[in-house]
């Protein structure tokens, strides 16, 4: 069978005013239908540049970005992507953000009272059907967080893009919407690569770790299967020693391997 | 009570005692002249003047309300004007980069000329002195539109943009969806800015001109020696401008995010 993502010999160049900055290069990846993916490395590898590309936003310099057998040519309604700072529009209400997508991909072929219907579908799936006609600046980061994440399901895409997430939200709400993705993901099946550089974040989620050398010319260093069975509880992975010894692979690539100067 | 109290100590006797002095300090003043008129002196003329705002003695003796009026009238149009051309140019210059260099040196050549040396040629394409005036508003309410609408559009957030690609948007609900809202409080600056200045400008555009106009009424009373008069336009041009501004502010709140 055929991989759902496919990135073959992808290289990523900027020029700047110092001449060409390779970002990534020799990048080969297949991600299969349904499969959690992490990309985690030290800042300025390159992943957020690499989720930017299967979304896209950016295109290769060299190389073949395939999604569902089609080649990547810009971003598409396929790919839902959730940006770290929400991206929401503050002028829009909770429901609005989301209809906003749902009527760019439904609109065409259903009638109005099935979009509203998606919309609000997509927010109680995120738990937030009490929170549709409020204003993001009337909401927790969290909570914004989680319309994002509506809005990116909202469009049934093959793929969901997270970039860093959960990065700027607290300790406790992370783990809060670590759970919660878990549980969404289990029930739509979605295929998912985020962006993270929180160890745990990562092995608690992951199918598949995607470890990064550090850039630049960054590339894939290592890769890490997560084998632990799902569903995952994060109490009982506390004690757990297969997840200490995942969590130690990732460390030591990340302090040993890859070990990086403070900046 | 106490709060009541202390509403009025903080918020209500600052102004007053301010405007108080600045009476005091007036009345001082006029002590030691004879042709400027006192504070009490004012007020009298006031009162005789607004007991019947809206009198009509044929074309140039009207009452100060159809003076007022008339003023705000030309500013209106004119500023509508400038705002039908203004914005829609304003979002074109701020997306478009050539058309931005392209209108840059002319834009900044002539926004810092004084509006009312545009006069004698409104005066010789339109032959007529409404017109003129009408003509002065519009230029010099111009600028501020275009320029502030200009900047909103090219200070969008890329986060906006991002997202707008994402969701593959198109150009129409690009516009209607994140450009036109994100733009709006830049847009609604320099509305603000723009009727300040037309408030500025109509009063020296006016007193060029004549007609019924609060500008031409000024100078009426100047040539007629009533200074009286004058000081009570000054304080009118004054209130009404503040009132311009406080509701232009009142409508920018009700749409920053």
């Amino acid at each position: 069978m055929k991989s759902y993502v496919q990135i073959e010999n992808v290289q990523m160049s900027f020029s700047t005013r110092q001449g060409e900055f390779v970002a990534l290069k020799d990048i080969d990846l297949k991600i299969e239908r349904g499969e959690f993916i992490t990309l985690i490395g030290h800042s300025g590898c390159g992943k957020s540049t690499l989720l930017n590309l299967i979304a896209g936003l950016l295109l290769p310099t060299d190389g073949v970005m395939l999604c569902a057998d089609r080649e990547i040519a810009g971003p598409g309604p396929d790919r839902g992507v959730v940006f770290q700072n929400h991206s929401l529009l503050p002028w829009l209400t909770c429901f609005d953000n989301v209809y906003l997508a749902v009527e760019r991909v439904f609109g065409a072929t259903e009638d109005k009272a099935l979009l509203r219907q998606r919309t609000k579908e997509a927010l109680a799936l995120v738990h937030l059907s009490h929170a549709e006609q409020k204003y993001p600046h009337e909401i927790s980061g969290g909570m914004k967080q989680r319309v994002g994440i509506a809005r990116a399901l909202s469009m049934q895409p093959r793929v969901l893009l997270m970039d860093e997430p959960f990065g700027a939200l607290d300790a406790l709400t992370r783990a809060h919407l670590q759970d919660e993705l878990m549980k969404i993901v289990a029930a739509t099946n979605s295929t998912v690569v985020m962006v993270t550089h929180d160890v745990d974040e990562a092995v608690l989620l992951s199918d598949r770790i995607v470890m990064m050398t550090n850039g630049p010319a960054a590339t894939i260093g290592e890769i890490l299967t997560v084998d632990l069975p799902k569903p995952r509880n994060r109490l009982a992975l506390a004690t757990d020693a297969r997840y200490h010894a995942l969590r130690g692979g990732v460390l030591e690539f990340l302090y040993q391997k890859q070990a990086k100067e403070a900046a | 009570m106490m709060k009541a109290r202390k509403f009025f100590a903080e918020h209500i006797f600052p102004p007053l005692l301010g405007l108080g002095m600045f009476v005091l300090v007036w009345g001082m003043v006029t002590q030691t002249s004879e042709n400027l008129p006192g504070p009490m002196k004012t007020w009298d003329s006031a009162v005789v003047l607004f007991s019947d705002p809206f009198y009509q003695n044929g074309p140039n003796d009207q009452g100060i309300g159809w003076n007022v009026l008339n003023s705000l009238g030309r500013v209106g149009i004119g500023f509508s004007l400038a705002a039908l051309i203004g914005i829609p140019l304003g979002f074109m210059i701020g997306r478009f980069n050539f058309l931005n260099k392209m209108t840059s040196p002319i834009v900044s050549m002539l926004r810092p000329v004084s509006p009312l040396a545009w006069l004698p040629i409104g005066l010789l394409v339109f032959n007529a002195s409404n017109p003129a005036a009408i003509w002065v508003i519009f230029i010099s309410s111009i600028w501020p539109m275009i320029i502030n609408t200009a900047m909103g559009v090219r200070q969008l957030p890329q986060d906006y943009l991002n997202v707008a690609r994402v969701l593959n948007l198109s150009e129409w609900k690009i516009f209607t969806r994140i450009l036109f809202p994100a733009t709006l409080p830049y847009m609604l600056t320099g509305i603000r800015l723009a009727i300040g200045t037309a408030w500025l400008v109509i009063v020296a555009a006016e007193m060029l001109t004549g007609g019924v106009g609060i500008g031409f009424w000024v100078w009426d009373e100047w040539n007629n020696l009533n200074v009286e008069h004058i000081i009570i336009a000054i304080f009118i041009v004054g209130i009404v401008g503040l009132l311009l501004e406080t509701m232009l502010v009142r409508i920018a709140k009700r749409f920053s995010y």
